[in-house]
């Protein structure tokens, strides 16, 4: 099944990045149009001038036995009367500088469609790229690396873009030149053209046997290269712990080994690139020793008939032409054997279905925030060796505050994760709202269910921007209200720009506590039926955590709580408490409940308070 | 989390232009270290521009050979016999046997040049990278952490990426190819001159235009090349951003916003780059036609030398070529002219191809260069720790091996002699104050005493300098004012690398290393054998999780241990600071997603390890620190309560209310 779906998949692959052409498939194809036009005249270019050479020759007098296309052109421009040599020449210098306005006008215009062709490609296929992300579910989002999807977006599509650009552009005219050169060369000589397959082969066997053995080295290096980037970021991030350590010295030997394992391999595989320049050059030469060892032969033995010796001349540029564009059909192959691994990894990223989109007839309200699990299983992936989650039954009403509560690893992130369906059971069935959260459509699931996640987020942007990702049109009000609640409106107001404070990438410039306020409050502005915080208040003082339970007491009574954490203080008032490990339920009750019943939960209230027993001592 | 001072961030000038004497500082660093291997390459670009230019040279003297051939065969005096073929080629064999074997020779000389200068340039080029790389990582090595809080990781990373790209592009390519291209210029211009001054002065002034386009129009496009590359910065800083906060935009239905937001900087990407792009494919063939409309300009001022009959002139009393008249024939100046000006003009716009990626490559090396003339962490210090024998007078005598003791060795610079003070691991500060910026001081007027075997820890609001002062002990920021003594001896004087070696600290933000666990704990000490690190993982109740995953303590930990959970990351790096076993231990956090259960079990293998050493603990779990023996509540940079747990209850203070706070509301 794999082996067809991967055939099947295979040239769809090179047609989704194809398919980010779109609306530059116009520049796309006048560019080699273009391109033709400039290489019919560049090579006419040559003959002319070798007819030029060949006049001067005849009308100065030096010349025997001239071509007999230079006498009816020397009689034609001079109209049977004595040749005047200047006047010959400006003709010919017309229809030179005409034939240079056609080729630079040519040319010109066919740089220009390139550059509009190639960019908007390259900025077509980051859209369909960056869209496709947007689209990703959960699961897609966990399988690539925020890295490799900027590396993706960036280098990959510009290595693709440089490619495109010398697809429509040299790869066009690379040919073109070798047949038109060809074409010359032959109708000025047949003979001495056929020189021109002699040195030919030479040049394409060597070209290939350099580029069988130096792609394969490329692409060793590529990821060696790679990964010691990397390894100088890890280094860069990790820059306080290498310090604490006082690392330094066995960082640099790291890394002058890992650099110089690159500088060697790449050393290796360039010198044999190093091979082209030589190579071309050696036939060339060769090319040029025979074409006059042959045409001085040809043009002694013929009285300067069959052959001219202005015509030399014209020779060496067409087999220069020749060779030149071999040489660039060469570098072509390069570029696209090195791009070739870029437009895999776009592959990967175009091809990756989301796993999770919304239903064709979707529910499009949900009625409460009540939500059911039931004999719900889940595992992150096909292959993943054990249940994240299994045998999963819960009820809870719409407007309950529940706590969930259990050791690193013991599932929690993953049991809410399936409520705003972030993530799809594996068996089992989640309802919200008593509707399978499968039914609905996704933004309206989402957008009931606010979620502040473990890891959050805050964006480059004031404050009030970041409020308003939970809601556009919130008035001022509105969020100095959601602030309230969360217990941030006292420190944004403590900022010399209150709601307009920038924040800093990341969020870099607030506390990690304010962070996670300011997380809750955005979420809070959805105005959501559930709302779930995934251990949202770690950083929060418990004093201000209880404030903000309280809050949602108070005012949002009507919503669903859940809520995450380490602190047995955080969830101890709530109406249920889920106690998770290994993956499944081990108890459910209130607090005083689990403190009969639930042996881990003793033991957790326990480590954490003895406080607990220090308070009633102190009171 | 650490205080970071503001961003004063470089975005823009990440990407400014180069710096006066880049050039030049560039290649006195390429020469300085290849010497030899550049003065060979640079041999072989000469002989091989020579050559290369020779060829038209070459054809010259074969046609005028050919031409006297054919005169003999054509006589222009009628009463003269002609030779025959065979004749005429008996006569100018010769000649052309020495031209052919002479070419075969020089084109050969050539070949060989060429090969060797460009195998050499792929060494030099790679040697010179790595050398490149490796100055700027050692730099980077040396900069004090103030560098790292105001300079982006992404605007680092592209130092080693794009900014060494860009000059790779210009040491293997541009700089080679406008030296030779510079030598075949110099070479032609002596060679038309040679044959004709009027034809070269007819080739200057098309140089002098081409020159003029070249500024013109390579200008602009270098220009937009710039506006490209800050547009593809920008561009992808907005995608790191956003793809950081994937899972964030997914939960808050924010798709639409953030694809508006991408498609506004990729419009602009591509306007810029379509601008670049153009400018770039213009002007070759603006270039190639300017060389195609002078080779019609010297044909035409030749013919009006040659119609005219104004002598040839040329520089060199050396006129190889005769024609009867005595002068080298127009015609056959203007012949080997023709080839001459097509290459001259190749050898121009060949350079004028070069500007973008010179110009790239130059601003690629400045910022190289700003990152290399970084002012290193500053280290008077000259107390070193050495370890050490104790005698049981108390004596300390230094000694090479190990014997689990340690002391600090303390030249005294008036009198020259050496004390030794035994490492202890007692700190105390005197009115300390300390701000990252100097005007906003986080700490005031701090002072404590942390005496060996002590357990201090820090607790407080985020932001209130608890992590701060733990900057201060391993100097990772220096004191605006006070004193920190470490042994009785003022920090100031010990050498940061044995202070920080004499600390274990776990950081609050957990980093671990690409490798294997096992080498993730040798971190902590390099010598460490595998019981060692096993012991550690065990102390720090690491070992537990670790013999559980397939690979057990060879698991390979990639991009920052992200397949590990939080908890489990912070087990390690405790794992990682107990295997090095320091006479004072930092405790940053460490503990903070780890729940309270598997937190009570490392505490009591830290407390273990930590018996008769100092140890500071921050946390905010007023659970972690319980236990310590002095406790300092921090408040906005101050010191506001110090003692035991027990003595603060009872005092009713600030930590009274902390620790009963959260039941306060009931």
């Amino acid at each position: 099944m794999n082996n067809k779906t991967a055939s099947i998949k295979k040239p769809s692959n090179f047609k989704r990045i194809v398919g980010a052409i779109r609306e530059y498939k116009k520049p796309s194809i006048l560019c080699p149009i273009f391109v033709l036009l400039e290489v019919i005249v560049e090579c006419l270019i040559p003959w002319i001038m070798s007819l030029l050479v060949g006049v001067i020759d005849y009308v100065s007098g030096s010349g025997v036995n001239a071509d007999p296309l230079v006498v009816k052109i020397v009689d034609f421009l001079s109209h049977g009367n004595q040749p005047n040599m200047l006047l010959i020449i400006l003709q010919f210098g017309l229809v030179f500088i005409l034939l240079a306005v056609i080729s630079l006008t040519c040319g010109a215009i066919a740089g220009r469609y390139c550059a509009k062709a190639s960019s908007g490609f390259a900025k077509n296929l980051r859209k369909d790229l960056y869209y496709k992300i947007q689209g990703f579910s959960f699961a897609n989002i966990d399988k690539f690396s925020t890295s490799s999807l900027v590396t993706r977006l960036t280098t990959d599509v510009t290595n693709i873009e440089m490619s495109y650009m010398m697809i429509i552009r040299t790869a066009i005219r690379a040919p073109l030149m070798l047949i038109f050169s060809l074409t010359m060369a032959f109708s000025i000589n047949s003979k001495m053209a056929l020189i021109f397959l002699l040195t030919t082969p030479l040049l394409v066997t060597g070209l290939i046997l350099i580029l069988t053995k130096a792609v394969p080295l490329f692409n060793k290096i590529f990821p060696k290269y790679d990964a010691l980037n990397e390894s100088v970021e890890e280094n860069i991030r990790g820059m306080r712990v290498v310090k604490s350590y006082v690392r330094e010295d066995y960082e640099k030997e790291k890394f002058d080994k890992a650099s110089a394992s690159v500088r060697d391999n790449f050393t290796k595989a360039e010198k044999l690139v190093a091979l082209n320049g030589p190579l071309m050059n050696f036939c060339i030469y060769t090319g040029l020793i025979c074409i006059y060892v042959v045409g001085s032969i040809l043009i002694i033995n013929s009285n300067n008939t069959l052959f001219q010796y202005t015509q030399l001349n014209t020779f060496m540029s067409y087999s220069f032409q020749i060779l030149m564009s071999l040489m660039m059909v060469s570098m072509i192959m390069v570029t696209l054997t090195m791009s070739a691994a870029s437009a895999k990894r776009i592959g990967e990223v175009l091809s990756e279905e989301s796993t999770i989109t919304s239903p064709e007839n979707p529910v499009t309200q949900v009625k409460d925030g009540s939500i059911e699990f039931s004999n719900v299983c889940f595992r992150y992936s096909k292959t993943a060796e054990k249940d994240a989650l299994s045998e999963i039954n819960i009820k809870i009403n719409s407007g309950e505050t529940v706590g969930i509560i259990g050791s690193t690893g013991s599932g929690k992130t993953s049991l809410v994760g399936l409520i705003p369906r972030l993530y799809d059971v594996s068996c089992g069935d989640v309802l919200v709202g008593g509707v399978n959260v499968k039914e609905y459509d996704l933004e309206v699931l989402r957008n009931s269910v606010a979620m502040v996640l473990q890891k959050n987020v805050l964006f480059s942007g004031t404050i009030k921007e970041n409020m308003r990702w939970g809601d556009k049109n919130a008035t001022d009000e509105q969020i100095v209200e959601a602030c309230k609640l969360a217990q941030a409106d006292e420190f944004i107001q403590s900022f010399p720009q209150k709601y307009d404070t920038y924040i800093e990438q990341g969020g870099v410039n607030v506390s990690g506590g304010q962070k996670q306020r300011l997380c809750i409050a955005r979420a809070l502005l959805k105005k959501p039926k559930i709302l779930i915080l995934d251990d949202s208040t770690s950083a929060v003082d418990t004093k201000t955590d209880a404030l903000i339970r309280q809050g949602f007491k108070n005012y949002i009574s009507q919503t669903t709580k859940i809520i995450i954490a380490q602190r047995i203080a955080s969830v101890q008032d709530a109406d249920k408490i889920i106690v998770l490990n290994n993956g499944k339920i081990v108890n459910i009750g209130n607090h005083d409940e689990l403190m009969q019943s639930s042996s881990i939960y003793q033991e957790l209230y326990y480590s954490q308070n003895k406080i607990e027993q220090d308070k009633k001592e102190v009171k | 989390m650490p205080p970071r001072a503001p961003r004063a961030m470089k975005g823009s000038v990440a990407h400014q232009k180069a710096k006066k004497g880049t050039l030049k500082r560039l290649l006195s660093m390429l020469i300085k270290n290849n010497k030899k291997l550049l003065f060979v390459v640079i041999c072989c670009l000469v002989v091989s521009a020579i050559t290369g230019v020779s060829s038209s040279f070459f054809l010259t003297w074969l046609i005028n050979t050919i031409q006297d051939g054919l005169r003999l065969m054509n006589p222009i005096d009628p009463s003269a016999t002609a030779y025959t073929s065979s004749q005429a080629w008996q006569a100018i064999l010769p000649t052309l046997i020495t031209i052919f074997v002479t070419m075969g020779v020089i084109y050969l000389i050539s070949v060989l040049s060429i090969f060797i200068s460009n195998r050499l340039m792929a060494i030099v080029t790679q040697r010179f990278l790595h050398q490149t790389r490796t100055a700027i990582f050692n730099k980077m090595q040396s900069l004090p952490i103030r560098f790292f809080d105001t300079h982006k990781t992404g605007d680092l990373m592209s130092v080693y990426t794009n900014d060494t790209d860009s000059l790779r592009q210009l040491v293997s390519q541009s700089i080679p190819s406008l030296c030779s291209a510079i030598i075949s210029i110099t070479t032609l211009v002596c060679l038309m001159f040679s044959f004709s001054i009027w034809l070269a002065l007819v080739m200057f002034l098309g140089v002098i235009l081409m020159f003029f386009v070249t500024k013109k129009i390579g200008g602009k496009s270098a220009k937009y090349f710039m506006a490209q590359q800050i547009a593809l910065g920008d561009e992808e800083g907005y995608v790191q951003e956003m793809m950081n906060g994937q899972k964030v935009i997914k939960v808050f239905c924010h798709e639409e916003e953030s694809k508006k937001g991408f498609d506004k900087k990729n419009d602009k990407l591509c306007d810029d780059a379509t601008k670049a792009h153009t400018f770039a494919n213009i002007l070759m063939p603006i270039m190639n036609n300017i060389g195609n409309i002078l080779y019609v300009m010297i044909a035409f001022v030749g013919g009006i030398l040659a119609a005219l009959e104004i002598p040839n002139l040329s520089i060199t009393g050396l006129q190889p070529l005769y024609n009867e008249k005595g002068f080298l024939s127009i015609v056959a100046a203007i012949m080997a002219f023709l080839p001459i000006s097509k290459q001259f003009t190749g050898q121009v716009s060949q350079c004028s191809q070069q500007i973008n990626s010179i110009v790239m490559g130059l601003a690629g090396a400045s910022r190289i260069f700003d990152l290399i003339d970084e002012q290193p962490e500053a280290d008077e210090g000259y107390v070193s720790l050495v370890r050490c024998r104790i005698d049981e007078n108390g004596n300390i005598q230094e000694t090479p091996e190990y014997t689990g003791y340690w002391a600090w060795k303390h030249p005294h610079k008036a009198d020259g002699t050496i004390t030794y003070t035994q490492l202890k691991g007692d700190i105390q500060m005197f009115d300390v104050d300390f701000g990252y910026l100097p005007e906003k001081v986080v700490l005031h007027n701090v002072t404590l005493y942390a005496y060996p075997g002590q357990k201090i820890a820090f607790v407080g609001a985020t932001g209130a300098g608890k992590t701060t002062i733990t900057n201060l002990i391993n100097r990772f920021y220096d004191i605006a004012d006070g004193k920190i003594r470490y042994d009785g001896i003022n920090i100031n004087k010990i050498k940061k690398s044995d202070l920080r070696r004499s600390l274990g600290i776990v950081l609050q933000d957990t980093n671990l290393f690409s490798g294997t666990i096992m080498e993730n704990i040798r971190y902590g000490k390099l010598d460490a054998t595998d019981e060692e690190c096993i012991a550690a993982a065990k102390l720090a109740y690491a070992d537990d999780f670790i013999t559980r995953l397939p690979n057990g303590y060879n698991t390979v930990l990639t991009s920052d241990g992200a397949n590990l959970s939080q908890g489990q990351r912070q087990l390690l790096s405790i794992a990682r600071a107990a295997v090095k076993n320091a006479p004072v231990m930092i405790l940053d956090e460490a503990t903070s997603s780890i729940d309270t259960r598997t937190e009570a079990l490392v505490q009591k293998g830290t407390d273990r390890l930590m018996e008769g050493r100092t140890v500071f603990v921050i946390a905010h779990r007023l659970s972690t620190v319980q236990n310590s023996d002095v406790i300092m509540v921090l408040d906005h940079g101050y010191i506001i309560e110090r003692g035991s747990h027990n003595e603060l209850i009872n005092k009713k203070g600030n930590y009274y209310q902390l620790y009963t706070g959260a039941f306060e509301l009931e």
